[in-house]
């Protein structure tokens, strides 16, 4: 599994060209449609979707190693800290989903 | 003790992942799902894209990851037999990164 979560890096920098290609079509409104359109592209996304979010269970499962908090003389349960990584990423969705209905 | 850049392009794959940990899925579900249903169309996309935030936040989400991903597939590349090209590796990836971070600034600050 770690070459795994190594290889979801293929996913990361593949959207992240998909999004730098999308930037430039932003004055182009054909270009832009026929992106998002096409059918490659979408497929690639749903691939991408589940390495991505293999990414994130794996890098927030991680925060409880890198975020060490002391209360006192007691540390701060590991889970608290993971799940409060996870509610923000689910707040963060929902906030992101939200701002983008505004524009249906 | 032996300087090394390699703090600066471990800070950056951090930033990177954390930056794709939080706002990857959300946004591929946007960009292929929602749009895919026609829960939005391509053109309220494209005038969401074009917002001075939305232009930062999009900046954001191609410059960090472009370091996540270079950093990560340079040790994934020599796992995977590259050993050979273990010099010119780190240039092809920090440049790659490099590159398609200049060309982010073009496209959504210029352009």
């Amino acid at each position: 599994m770690f070459m795994v979560r190594e290889l979801t890096c293929l996913f990361v920098g593949g959207y992240a060209l998909f999004l730098l290609i999308l930037a430039s079509r932003i004055g182009d409104a054909d270009g832009f449609s026929a992106l998002l359109q096409h059918r490659l592209v979408i497929v690639l996304q749903v691939i991408a979707l589940p390495m991505v979010l293999y990414h994130t269970v794996t890098w927030l499962n991680l925060t409880p190693k890198v975020l060490v908090i002391w209360r006192g003389e007691s540390r701060v349960s590991p889970v608290l800290i993971a799940a409060v990584h996870y509610f923000a990423w689910f707040v963060v969705s929902v906030i992101i989903l939200w701002m983008v209905s505004m524009y249906r | 003790m032996v300087k090394s850049n390699e703090p600066i392009w471990w800070s950056l794959f951090s930033a990177g992942g954390v930056v794709a940990a939080f706002f990857y899925p959300v946004t591929i579900i946007i960009t292929a799902i929602a749009f895919s249903v026609n829960w939005i169309s391509a053109e309220g996309l494209r005038e969401l894209a074009g917002h001075p935030l939305t232009r930062i936040y999009l900046f954001l989400l191609i410059f960090l990851p472009l370091f996540h991903w270079a950093h990560r597939f340079r040790y994934v590349a020599m796992d995977l037999g590259l050993k050979g090209l273990g010099g010119i590796l780190p240039v092809v990836c920090y440049g790659a990164a490099l590159l398609g971070t200049g060309l982010a600034v073009f496209f959504l600050v210029w352009a």
